[in-house]
């Protein structure tokens, strides 16, 4: 088997050398057309995560010059391995991958086809071709948490959370303390469903929330399962991804969204201009492509103003979200008064800050 | 644990389990023919599917229902020609239904993910419905939950106290007796089949239908899988079905609400519990001893003429 497998990839790797000359002919041509493709890991019909990208890709599909094409639904592994190797192969030149669980594989294909250009998002490996990227969610959650706190009556919100991954930790804690600062006496209970994409999981696990008697929602997920049970219920949700007032319109306060459109169009247009240069970027509420929605109805102009103020000071730089003191579940300070957290602590966070209910674990 | 957070989690345990039961009872009406049908999870998901699909052309919810039952059981049917006619191993026929499934059922719906239904809406029953505890418990869900309290008693009636299911349990039992008394053991295999997938395609529509009230990919997430194990832990009788698929309902009920409550347990422990269960459960029933319930001839095919 192994030696199926070695044989195999030796094969590949053949076929990418022989194959290298032709693509770099290609592009040495003048009007040539900038091939994109998208890797997503759920399906882009949802209002979720691989939803918001496919808006980035129809926006740099609108560009001159350019031509994309996207595959939903590949699971992290040897399949999103071969959906890397299919489109390398066929000729694209960028290729877009946009689950943490792709990174070693786009690594692997990334090595063999050194035209290409890989962006893999939300991990931290990099490579001459590939970049690594995202964007600081947790600002936004942040502010989110703000209304959040403001808005509960019973000073009990619900978190349906996906896998307790630095990434999801690091968001439940920003929005944890942002509920706190308006509001001292909130508490934040967490429910874990370890799936990304079950609407149904998601939605049961939302109403155990409701049912243990918390009066919003949050969620760190990429369905709308979780706005659906708040829709039902009467109670109001805070959504993720992308604007979540459609699925949740009686109840919705305001959602943590991704803009990818300016992000992939900068992106695009610098690859056509040779521009551009792979690393690792970590983006902020500074640069649009994390932010929140609109405000649903309901909540009140002192709530907006109080929000969009703390908003416009992380942009500044005068509010820092995990500036210390900080202190864990247990009331232990793990971010010393004054203190600022390196951005490698927030990357491999692992613990819940005092006023979450719930364990990491 | 306050009252109302108890009569909560005993209502989310019915909403639970409601699909397992209808797969639970299905595939043990095919397991007393004498048929062995790995396909489950597979069917289940088509039957989601052809639901959803007739729901959104349609708009007629017990029309999208009768759809899931008969698609799946056609579905089925491919099981009884590889089984039955061309006397097919019953395990390896049952698993490549599930991975035809699985696959059909993405590929058919992959252009409607993410599109919503009307579906069930949940309507408390009169009278029934006010009963303090049992109402909310049993009597405030959707139609086909109510449906599904129906179900094992009819089938064991069916199994039990009439002349067709006596004689499919005695295809499943000793199918030379079947063909002595001069009636087809096949033909009644047949019927399991296709009754069986019936029953499982219903599961399906639930989740389409009622838990969900949208399409995408994988609804089932193994619940075909456990409503398979639930058969031999129910001993292969309509009552015990009952049993495991509620209890099965309850933990992942459960789960959710010690999470909610901040109960200070790994999630992971907590999300194993309905597998360990399962596991617990299939131990248990091979100690009481594998010849307690199970058809004498499962698994096992006969002359494609008998």
């Amino acid at each position: 088997m192994l030696r199926t497998v070695k044989t195999w990839a030796a094969l590949t790797a053949l076929c990418g050398l022989a194959l290298t000359p032709l693509c770099g002919g290609a592009a040495a041509g003048e009007n040539k057309t900038l091939k994109v493709g998208f890797v997503y890991v759920s399906p882009v019909g949802d209002e979720g995560w691989s939803y918001a990208h496919d808006q980035g890709r129809k926006a740099i599909d609108a560009m001159p010059g350019v031509e994309t094409t996207f595959m939903e639904s590949v699971p992290e592994g040897p399949d999103s391995e071969r959906a890397f190797l299919n489109m390398a192969r066929k000729g694209y030149d960028v290729i877009v991958g946009t689950s943490f669980g792709y990174m070693d594989s786009m690594e692997k294909v990334a090595g063999q086809f050194p035209k290409t250009t890989f962006m893999h998002c939300s991990g931290y490996k990099t490579h001459e071709n590939m970049t690594a990227y995202f964007g600081r969610m947790y600002q936004a959650r942040y502010l989110t948490g703000m209304v959040a706190g403001s808005m509960t009556r019973k000073n009990e919100i619900g978190y349906v959370a996906a896998f307790p991954i630095p990434e999801v930790i690091r968001g439940i804690n920003a929005f944890t303390l942002g509920a706190r600062a308006v509001n001292p006496d909130a508490r934040v209970r967490v429910v874990w469903t370890r799936t990304w994409y079950s609407p149904d999981d998601e939605k049961k696990a939302a109403e155990s929330l409701l049912d243990v008697g918390v009066d919003v929602i949050a969620q760190h997920q990429d369905s709308a399962g979780p706005q659906e049970a708040a829709e039902a219920r009467g109670v109001y949700s805070v959504g993720y991804n992308t604007d979540m007032s459609a699925v949740a319109p009686g109840a919705h306060l305001t959602s943590a969204v991704w803009r990818w459109e300016d992000f992939y169009k900068n992106f695009i247009a610098k690859v056509q201009a040779g521009e551009w240069k792979n690393g690792n970027f970590w983006y902020g509420l500074d640069s649009g492509l994390v932010g929140i929605a609109p405000y649903g109805a309901m909540v009140p102009q002192e709530v907006r103003d109080r929000v969009d103020a703390a908003r416009q000071d992380i942009i500044d730089g005068s509010l820092v979200v995990f500036a210390g003191p900080v202190r864990d579940q247990d009331g232990r300070t793990r971010i010393a008064e004054g203190a600022l957290p390196e951005d490698s602590a927030l990357l491999g966070m692992d613990w819940f800050v005092e006023g979450v209910l719930g364990t990491t674990k | 644990m306050s009252g109302d957070l108890f009569i909560s989690l005993l209502a989310a345990t019915i909403l639970a389990g409601t699909p397992l039961l209808y797969a639970t009872l299905g595939e043990m009406l095919t397991e007393r023919s004498g048929v062995l049908n790995l396909g489950v999870e597979g069917m289940m998901l088509l039957g989601a599917f052809f639901a959803f699909f007739v729901e959104m052309k349609t708009g007629n919810h017990w029309l999208a229902v009768l759809a899931a039952g008969l698609g799946t059981g056609c579905i089925g049917l491919l099981h009884g020609v590889a089984c039955l006619v061309f006397q097919g191993n019953q395990t390896v026929s049952g698993l490549a239904l599930t991975i035809f499934g699985v696959g059909l059922s993405d590929y058919l719906g992959a252009p409607f993910v993410g599109t919503l239904t009307e579906g069930f809406q949940p309507f408390p029953l009169p009278v029934l419905g006010q009963i303090p505890l049992f109402g909310p418990v049993f009597f405030q869900h959707n139609a086909l939950v109510y449906l599904s309290y129906l179900m094992p008693p009819l089938l064991w009636l069916f199994l039990n106290r009439t002349a067709s299911g006596l004689t499919l349990c005695a295809a499943g039992e000793y199918p030379d007796a079947v063909s002595a008394a001069g009636a087809s053991p096949n033909r009644m295999r047949w019927f399991g089949i296709f009754a069986g997938a019936f029953l499982v395609g219903l599961g399906g529509a639930y989740l389409s239908l009622c838990a969900t009230h949208m399409w995408t990919y994988n609804l089932t997430a193994g619940k075909g899988w456990i409503a398979v194990a639930l058969v031999i832990f129910a001993f292969w009788r309509p009552g015990h079905a009952v049993l495991g698929a509620w209890l099965f309902g309850g933990i992942m009920a459960l789960q959710l609400r010690l999470q909610a409550l901040g109960a200070n347990i790994p999630s992971s422990l907590l999300m194993m519990l309905p597998y360990a269960l399962t596991i617990l459960a299939l131990l248990w029933a091979s100690a009481r001893g594998r010849g307690r319930g199970a058809p004498a001839a499962l698994g096992e095919n006969i002359a494609p003429g008998a």
